[in-house]
């Protein structure tokens, strides 16, 4: 017998959504073949089997939420693994006769614990739909933890009173025909909180820029081909921009600092995060020291964090701990945006589509391959100065690469 | 070595409802009852014989009576008294031999005779002849319940001055019954004779009838009572009863002072109340102590001695056999060590009289009196469709819930079978359910439990059908 348990989830992180079983119990199953995924506020995680045998029962079902060490299921060891013995249902715990009575019986005998996830009254049932309120965040008074009305009103005023707290609507909204209501995922809300937590909280406002990038382009054209054949990895932008940031970064420092209460964390490292979009919705994992990676090395980090990312592989540690993040609308064709930081960071660069544009140069209008920068920062740290140093930094860099390799 | 894990002294409700779970639970349990019958008074002279009389009375009247009239049958129906009561007397063998076939079936011990504490761990049994044994056991259960209170000056001789165990076996139909005590054992029993022909007169100390019930709740059920003829003197205290050859004169005077008159009756049933059974149990060989009334304090079932249980009628809480039941399993449980708890606030009540009766939780008087701001919801029979089929339109049910969470925390129902749909209240209750949790669950149709939902949506002002 081996119980499945839940993984450590990575640090700030106590609790995972069950996402889906790929096995049902009785399924007899290989070590190290995927049984049952897992969601949290940051990624998804599978969890594999430890070894030959028989998924025994599942304790906790699709959408159940679950601890780190909390048991998900049982497998039943055994070496025919991939023979499908029938594996009887979990036995109901018999009432065991007391062997012997205690001679003094304790007076205050402990309380059954309160089940995991128990069902909503129906009044409470009607409020947390009424009201959008998460039915599993409340704490429960009735019995074995079960949500009353009355805990159910009190989450309810709990919300009124918090000052943060968004304006619920009064009612959930009629669904029509051709509509259809689909509820959040764990990382869709986390996206949501976490965005919309970055505006409340940062002096946020955005400054822009463009840049020409022949001189880039050029370089590009020129190398592509004895660059993949030397470092096996395609020459793109990005490691142009992630070096090219990092020369802003370390020029203005306050760009990749944070704020924490009362005080300003300047960090003198570089952790880029650089924004994926996936089927599930938008992560950012973390490409670690950018600033002692070279071109090629970049370019590779970041396909491999792609990857990880659209295959949901991502580790937590892939995604902590950023200092900076890219954010690359242009991919999608956008010609200008102001992108939301990732906070706790103060800045994050938006990069755009390239497009030709007539450009004034040297007093002839002349075609040029150009793209829009967008600045977003946390004013509360970065003054308009620094801001618009960084990007005209960035903006040089990009124009003139040389100035990368004398570091001007 | 002890003989015994636990000995329990009393076969009634509590007795043997602990002996059953003990001998569940793997424990070597018996039960020292002095009876020739298990079962103690529900089963013997109380809860059991009493609904006997009380539904094959209830079945004479209407036959009787107007209501099989009203509903197209006609019928002239003739008393057979020997026969009401041989009925009642087969009921109750038949239920006293189903739990000495439960003692079997959980391989727990009668031991027949007088049970008595004779210090630690010993129970000193005096059998019917008069032999005396001595039991040794880890844990002593007190389960001996409660008689009929005693009044000053009225002599109970069972013959014409009688308590509610005479007036479950009276020879013939009393032409005139007066009841002491306006509690739920005396309108029962009084109900009983009333139906069969007796004129009733209920002289009551205190000024309302069924006192912890909720007031308005008494006050209709009184108004049906009244109409079906039973008579009232409240606020009327007995001083004397002196018994006759072949009836009974009784002197009553009015508790606010006045002329005391005098009553006479061919019959007096004296039920003003039960006291505790802890006389002579050996009580003060482990040093315990019984209060004032003769109740047993106790500290989760645990008295001051060691190993020294007690529930039911002798500890405090409302004398009723389901509570004594719930308090064997909660005692036995930690016998055990286990867990075990009683809500004495969820225990339900019941008047088997018809109406019927029946609540749970908090009066309006007890909310009010703890300063609970709540709301009531209230349906009357007269508009639930079973009831109006039936031609039993008497009573209401109300729903009494907290103003802010909704909780239900009392729910009063009079009307027939009251007593069965009391107990969706306390699943509800236990369960901490608000008011609406019951006015959105289904129920079936046509049946009185949709007044109880309708009662419920009262409470938020919504009830649909009135």
């Amino acid at each position: 017998m081996a119980d499945i348990m839940t993984p450590a989830l990575g640090e700030s992180v106590t609790e995972a959504t069950v996402a889906r079983w790929t096995k049902k119990a009785g399924d007899a199953v290989r070590k190290d073949e995927i049984l049952v995924e897992l969601e949290t506020d940051k990624v998804s995680l599978e969890v594999a089997a430890p070894a030959d045998g028989v998924l025994e029962f599942i304790a906790a079902e699709e959408g159940a939420t679950v601890e780190p060490g909390a048991v998900l299921g049982r497998l039943a060891e055994g070496a025919a693994g991939a023979k499908a013995a029938p594996a009887p249902a979990p036995a109901a715990k018999k009432e065991e006769p007391a062997p012997a009575p205690a001679p003094a019986p304790k007076a205050e005998a402990p309380k059954a614990a309160p089940a995991a996830a128990a069902p909503l009254a129906p009044s409470a049932q009607r409020i947390v739909a009424e009201n959008n309120l998460d039915g599993g965040a409340i704490a429960g008074s009735g019995k074995d933890g079960r949500v009353t009305k009355g805990d159910a009103i009190a989450a309810l005023e709990a919300r009124a009173n918090a000052p943060a707290a968004p304006a619920a609507p009064s009612a959930p909204r009629e669904i029509h025909e051709r509509e259809e209501r689909v509820r959040m995922t764990r990382l869709r809300q986390t996206i949501a909180r976490r965005l919309k937590e970055a505006q409340n909280n940062a002096a946020m406002l955005t400054t822009f820029n463009e840049v020409d990038m022949s001189a880039v382009m050029a370089l590009r054209n020129q190398y592509k081909d004895g660059f993949e054949k030397s470092h096996g990895v395609k020459l793109g932008f990005m490691s142009f921009f992630v070096k090219a940031v990092i020369h802003g970064l370390k020029h203005v420092p306050d760009v990749n600092a944070e704020i924490d209460g009362t005080d300003i964390i300047y960090k003198n490292h570089y952790d880029i995060g650089v924004a994926v979009g996936t089927e599930k919705g938008l992560v950012v994992p973390v490409l670690r020291d950018a600033d002692a990676l070279s071109l090629a090395g970049i370019e590779k980090g970041i396909g491999a964090l792609g990857k990880k990312a659209r295959d949901g592989g991502l580790a937590m540690d892939d995604l902590q701990g950023g200092t900076f993040t890219i954010s690359n609308g242009g991919v999608y064709g956008s010609l200008m945006s102001t992108p939301i930081l990732n906070a706790p960071q103060s800045g994050i660069l938006g990069m755009h589509k390239i497009q030709e544009r007539p450009m004034a140069v040297g007093g002839q209008v002349v075609i040029r391959p150009m793209m829009y920068l967008a600045l977003s920062y946390d004013h509360r740290v970065v003054d308009g100065q620094g801001a618009v140093t960084f990007l005209v930094r960035v903006k040089e860099a990009i124009e003139d690469p040389q100035r990368l390799l004398l570091d001007v | 070595m002890a003989q015994y894990d636990v000995i329990i002294i009393g076969g009634g409700p509590g007795g043997y409802n602990a002996a059953i779970r003990a001998g569940q639970l793997g424990l070597k349990a018996a039960v020292v009852e002095k009876r020739v019958t298990l079962g103690g008074t529900c089963l013997n002279v109380g809860c059991m014989p009493s609904k006997a009389l009380l539904h094959a009375s209830e079945l004479y009247e209407a036959a009787a009576g107007a209501e099989f009239v009203t509903l197209g049958i006609d019928v002239k129906p003739k008393l057979n008294l020997v026969q009401m009561m041989k009925q009642k007397a087969d009921s109750v063998t038949a239920l006293t031999k189903g739990i000495e076939f439960l003692f079997k079936k959980n391989k727990v011990e009668w031991i027949k005779g007088a049970g008595k504490i004779a210090g630690a761990g010993k129970v000193e049994v005096t059998a019917e002849d008069g032999s005396v044994s001595v039991l040794e056991t880890k844990n002593i259960v007190i389960a001996t319940g409660s008689e009929p209170s005693p009044l000053p000056g009225v002599d109970v001789d069972q013959n014409r001055i009688v308590d509610s165990t005479g007036a479950l076996s009276l020879p013939e139909v009393p032409k005139s019954l007066v009841v002491i005590g306006a509690g739920i054992i005396g309108l029962e029993l009084g109900s009983v004779w009333r139906r069969l022909g007796a004129e009733v007169t209920v002289v009551e100390f205190l000024d309302r009838i069924t006192p912890g019930m909720d007031a308005e709740t008494a006050k209709t059920f009184q108004r049906s009572l009244t109409k079906q003829g039973v008579q009232f003197k409240l606020g009327s205290k007995v001083t004397g009863a002196k018994a006759g050859k072949s009836s009974v004169s009784l002197t009553v005077e009015p508790v606010a002072g006045g002329a005391a008159e005098t009553i006479e009756a061919e019959y007096v049933l004296l039920a003003i109340g039960r006291r505790p059974f802890t006389e002579n149990l050996g009580l003060e060989s482990v040093g315990v102590e019984t209060d004032k009334r003769g109740f047993i304090p106790t500290d989760h079932f645990k008295t001051t001695a060691p190993g020294v249980w007690a529930i039911g009628d002798v500890i405090l809480g409302p004398m009723l056999a389901h509570k004594a039941e719930e308090d064997a399993v909660a005692c036995i449980e930690l016998i055990a060590g286990k867990w075990g708890h009683v809500d004495y606030n969820l225990v339900p009540s019941v008047v088997y009289t018809s109406p019927e009766v029946a609540w749970v939780g908090k009066t309006e008087e007890q909310l009010k009196e703890a300063g609970v701001a709540y709301k009531v919801g209230k349906f009357p029979f007269s508009a639930n469709s079973r009831a109006k089929i039936n031609h039993e339109t008497e009573g209401f049910a109300k729903v009494l819930a907290d103003a802010k969470t909704d909780e239900i925390l009392g729910v009063h129902i009079v009307g027939p079978q009251a007593g069965e749909m009391i107990g969706e209240y306390c699943v509800a209750m236990a369960f901490k359910a608000a008011s609406e949790d019951i006015a959105r669950v289904c129920h079936p149709h046509p049946t009185r439990s949709e007044a109880g939902r309708q009662a419920a949506m009262g409470v938020e002002g919504w009830t649909m059908q009135s």
